[in-house]
């Protein structure tokens, strides 16, 4: 890797405006592929979910999924945008090992949604994000490189394609130019990403998995003078796969480009890879306006028409606006708008509703999401759906704490028990031996032997000084390996000296 | 007894109905025709008696039990190098598909199948459809059975001389400019390209997607009705095919009645550029029209002189993209670099590309990438759209006065082997009257019209009907046919020369 000349964030903005463009490739979740009936699930064996159109064996043709034209649709009113009376799929023809017809059927010119916009919110400031389009297309296949050092193409003994992947339907959503004040830009991209996903969450089209690749994010960035109205070339930065990555992508590319720029030099219009490890980009393939798709419209598939009564029917199907949503939801949790915006911030909302509904109250909920939870995914730099614990789950960890039968500090266990794939946390709290002893028996003798064990305070609590009993339970506490049900250690330590 | 391969295929099927003869019987004598006189023709790649025998036997048996069948269950057919059948190998005449075979069939073979026809094997072609003459075959050319030493019209040389040779009552070819009505013509057999849309494109190696179209090619119009109501018909498969009730073309082609038709002379195309010998043809068949009853006028399509350059434009566009995926990744050939060690895919994907394809299809790649660039795009495959838009309102305005359009089929009879290998451009006029329906979407039938006075070689005749009114060229076609059958004392096919037979 070429050393870089990083100026720090700060000091660029005080020279440059940073200009961003969001691409966001959505999954869709449909039971089959864009142009087949080959089944869409995530994660089985290479090369199991596919047919001779998915494989572009020679004759094979193309036919639209309508459930996904469906879903683009949805997508398209969600974000505002007027949906096309007519349009077409093209063809973008380049050559690619893992992508089956060396061109990806996509749309060009004629999108199915455009002109929409969305309205985020960053430190209570609303920031509206233009879209130009949202277009459907389809996945290529994966290149798994074998051998080697790094994973990658180059220094690999072979390489390996798995096409279950190839023709499945995706979404692309483009958004115009977004220049926002310097200091916000990372906020308010990752901002959006995150809003984004809960739209297109709360729509069921797609699992919206940052970590599976069911969202996927490409951020553009560019620098001008400050004063400027020349807009400067862009890098494209690839492989950003959480919302914590966007923020740190953009922040990275601003101090790269006002690196480059600072000492006279020009920034190469380029694709480059975002890594999750050192917060940082590495030049990918090398892009220019040159590179030459040769798109044309589809032959082999029929316009796509949707009637004006068929898309009046689905906007009726569309779930409350995101804003309306959450106000509601604040409502109802009774949350202050503090509490309501860092869930918010922390990507947290779909979380926290979803485990109040799988019982848990709102403030346990939000207690476990913004805490152990986020300090867990802040420590992993993960986003807090990719931890490998559910909503579901926390709800019942919270409802065990409820009955009493582990408090707190053990739940703590029991979450890194689910993480670490123990089981459910019935079986973790099993496997880990960590229920709450409350038995009178066991607990009695460890109040006995705290008493024996330290007779100042217990003469002290004798003298009518109940605070002293903290030094009992502690002891208690400490020899039950916090296990003991801290409550009843308390009642039996005043039945015994008073 | 009867010479079983001399039957039409509706004759056969009379037969076979009756259970006269065998469906054994008669792929038996198919089998043995291929035998003696394909060394010399090379009209099929790939012939398959097991399988042909083993559909015949089960046809023959079920026959038998009473079963209701399929009304030309039992006739072998052949099968154009370019359609998918599974398990058998599928190379559309290239050398980048050498063993290939599908896993999988088009939708066309099933339906060949489900009706129980017995495939007698894969017919010869310009590789990858690209070409007039067959020679651009991979695997050698396909010679004339009326001259051995001329071509039989292209890109479905291999179908037409199959039936013109007696090989086979029925083959399927394709048509993407002219590749089953030019053959048709230069073989004096009869070859039709269905409206677009007509027949199911599922399984036909894509040339260029929106022009391609799979037709009967036969030696009565009756049997390409017959042929052309048994692939055609909606398919979900193929997003471009027409859901909407087939044209009734078999009974068409039995009405056989020209009286009161309306038939319209292309100006554009006759006259200069045309042999004296196909003008004289088609004329008389003209006359023997009028003489029916038509009514004969002539009629313009201005836009005609553009289609040519049109065609030539969208064809290797679209020919460029669809070639894309012989990249010897999960198929076909993998020719990896001389002297590469450790190549890349890529490299490994123009070695393959560049050993595997012929200079014709290399020639048309290019271009078509090239027309595609960006900078170019508008100029040359935008234009080239509006063009057909305005040849398919050309046609619509002539439709308004007319039922049908007549023209010879090609410009000229079969010529020698080798003769155009050299002038592509000259190769490419070859199509100037068959190109504009697959332009237009519409159908077209050639059917042979006689000798040409100068070198004895078969003429075609070509009629074209709005989209969806293929049954108009059945019937014109069957009546042009009974007329001049009166008039010879038989078919033409009568009086081809006798093929050495290989013993």
């Amino acid at each position: 890797m070429t050393t870089e000349t990083l100026v720090p964030v700060d000091e660029a903005l005080t020279r440059y405006d940073p200009v961003m463009g969001l691409e966001i490739h959505i999954e869709l979740n449909t039971t089959t592929k864009m142009f087949c009936g080959c089944p869409t699930e995530f994660g089985a064996e290479p090369n199991t979910q596919v047919c001779p159109v998915c494989l572009a064996l020679p004759g094979a043709l193309p036919v639209v999924n309508a459930k996904a034209i469906e879903s683009a649709i949805r997508i398209g009113l969600a974000l505002n945008c007027e949906i096309a009376e007519w349009c077409r799929f093209a063809r973008k023809n380049y050559f690619y090992p893992d992508m089956p017809k060396n061109f990806q059927t996509s749309q060009y010119d004629e999108p199915i949604a455009f002109d929409g916009h969305v309205d985020v919110e960053v430190d209570g400031e609303t920031y509206r994000i233009d879209i130009e389009r949202a277009h459907m297309e389809e996945d290529t296949g994966k290149s798994l490189h074998v051998g080697g050092s790094t994973g990658r193409i180059h220094g690999a003994d072979f390489s390996l394609v798995d096409y279950n992947r190839a023709g499945i339907p995706l979404i692309e959503i483009v958004t115009r130019t977004i220049e926002v004040p310097g200091d916000k830009a990372a906020a308010v991209a990752r901002a959006y990403v995150s809003y984004v996903r809960d739209l297109i969450g709360g729509l069921g089209v797609s699992d919206v998995r940052m970590d599976q690749g069911s969202l996927r994010a490409d951020v553009n960035l560019s620098l001008k003078p400050k004063g400027s109205t020349t807009l400067g070339t862009r890098s494209e930065t690839k492989n950003v796969n959480s919302f914590r990555s966007v923020e740190r992508a953009v922040r990275y590319e601003i101090s790269r480009h006002a690196g480059i720029l600072d000492q006279g030099g020009s920034v190469l219009q380029e694709t480059r890879h975002f890594h999750e490890d050192t917060g940082t980009t590495s030049s990918g393939r090398e892009k220019s306006d040159a590179d030459d798709y040769r798109y044309f419209p589809e032959p082999d598939l029929a316009p796509v028409s949707p009637s004006r009564e068929w898309v009046e029917e689905l906007r009726a199907t569309l779930p409350e606006p995101p804003a309306v949503r959450r106000a509601r939801l604040q409502a109802d949790w009774g949350f202050s708008d503090l509490e309501m915006r860092d869930t918010i911030g922390a990507g947290a909302l779909q979380l926290v509703a979803d485990t109040i509904e799988a019982g848990a109250t709102p403030q346990a909920a939000r207690k476990w999401w913004l805490g152990e939870m986020a300090r867990r995914a802040n420590e992993q730099g993960a986003d807090l759906d990719s931890l490998g614990i559910t909503p579901l789950q926390v709800a019942e960890i919270q409802a065990l704490i409820d009955a009493g039968r582990i408090n707190d500090k053990l739940a703590r266990s029991v979450f890194d028990g689910v993480i670490a794939g123990e089981g459910t946390p019935e079986e973790v709290i099993v496997g880990r031996q960590l229920e709450v002893v409350s038995d009178d028996g066991a607990l009695g003798d460890a109040v006995d032997r705290a008493i024996a064990g330290d007779p100042d305070a217990a003469q002290k609590i004798r003298d009518g000084k109940q605070a002293a009993a903290g030094a009992l339970i502690g002891a208690v506490m400490k020899e039950m390996r916090g296990q003991a049900d801290a409550g009843r250690v308390r009642e039996l330590i005043l039945e015994k000296l008073t | 007894m009867t010479d079983l391969t001399r039957l039409s295929a509706s004759e056969l099927a009379a037969k076979l109905a009756r259970k006269e003869v065998s469906s054994v019987e008669a792929t038996q004598a198919q089998l043995d025709r291929i035998a003696a006189v394909d060394g010399d023709i090379h009209a099929f790649l790939h012939v398959d008696a097991e399988g042909a025998l083993a559909t015949a036997a089960d046809i023959d048996s079920r026959r038998a039990a009473g079963e209701g069948l399929h009304g030309l269950a039992g006739v072998p057919i052949a099968v154009k190098d370019i359609v998918a059948t599974k398990g058998m190998p599928t190379t559309c005449g290239s050398k980048i598909l050498d063993g290939w075979i599908p896993p999988y069939d088009a939708t066309i073979t099933q339906r060949i199948k489900a009706a129980g026809l017995p495939i007698l094997g894969k017919t010869n072609m310009d590789e990858f459809a690209m070409g007039s003459s067959t020679e651009h075959s991979a695997y050698g050319p396909t010679r004339n059975p009326w001259d051995r030493d001329r071509i039989p019209g292209g890109s479905g040389g291999g179908s037409a001389a199959a039936v013109a040779a007696f090989e086979a009552a029925l083959a399927i070819g394709t048509d993407t400019g002219g590749s089953i009505r030019q053959p048709g013509a230069l073989t004096g057999t009869v070859g039709v390209k269905p409206t677009y849309g007509g027949i199911s494109r599922y399984g036909l190696v894509a040339l260029a997607s929106s022009l391609d179209q799979a037709g009967p090619v036969t030696r009565t119009v009756l049997d390409a009705a017959l042929l052309h109501e048994l692939m055609g018909g909606h398919d979900p498969m193929d997003s471009t095919s027409i859901d909407a009730p087939a044209p009734l073309v078999v009974s068409a082609a039995r009405r056989a009645d020209v009286k009161g038709l309306k038939i319209g002379i292309v100006k554009e195309l006759g006259g200069e550029g045309f042999q004296a010998g196909v003008s004289a043809r088609f004329n008389e068949a003209v006359e023997l029209l009028t003489s029916a009853g038509a009514q004969v006028v002539e009629v313009s399509l201005p836009s005609l002189e553009y289609a040519l350059a049109a065609y030539y434009l969208v064809m290797p566009s679209e020919a460029s993209s669809n070639l894309a995926r012989f990249d010897a990744m999960r198929y076909g050939v993998r020719v990896p670099p001389a002297g590469v060690d450790d190549p890349s895919a890529e490299q490994v994907m123009a070695s393959s590309r560049d050993a595997g394809f012929g200079d014709e299809v290399k020639r048309r790649i290019i271009v078509g990438t090239y027309a595609l660039s960006s900078g170019y795009y508008d100029a040359y495959y935008g234009s080239a759209q509006k063009v057909r838009t305005l040849l398919a309102r050309d046609f619509a305005a002539a439709f308004e006065q007319v039922d049908v359009l007549v023209s010879p089929t090609s410009p000229t009879t079969a010529w020698p082997l080798g003769a155009k290998l050299d002038d592509p451009l000259s190769m490419y006029l070859q199509d100037v009257a068959t190109i504009p329906a697959n332009l237009a979407g519409i159908p077209g039938l050639s059917l042979p019209v006689g000798l040409a006075d100068e070198d004895g070689l078969p003429v075609g005749l070509q009629f074209l009907a709005p989209q969806q009114a293929d049954d108009r060229l059945y019937n014109a076609g069957a009546a042009l046919e009974k007329l001049l059958e009166d008039k010879w004392g038989g078919p033409m096919l009568a009086q081809a020369p006798d093929l050495e037979v290989a013993r």
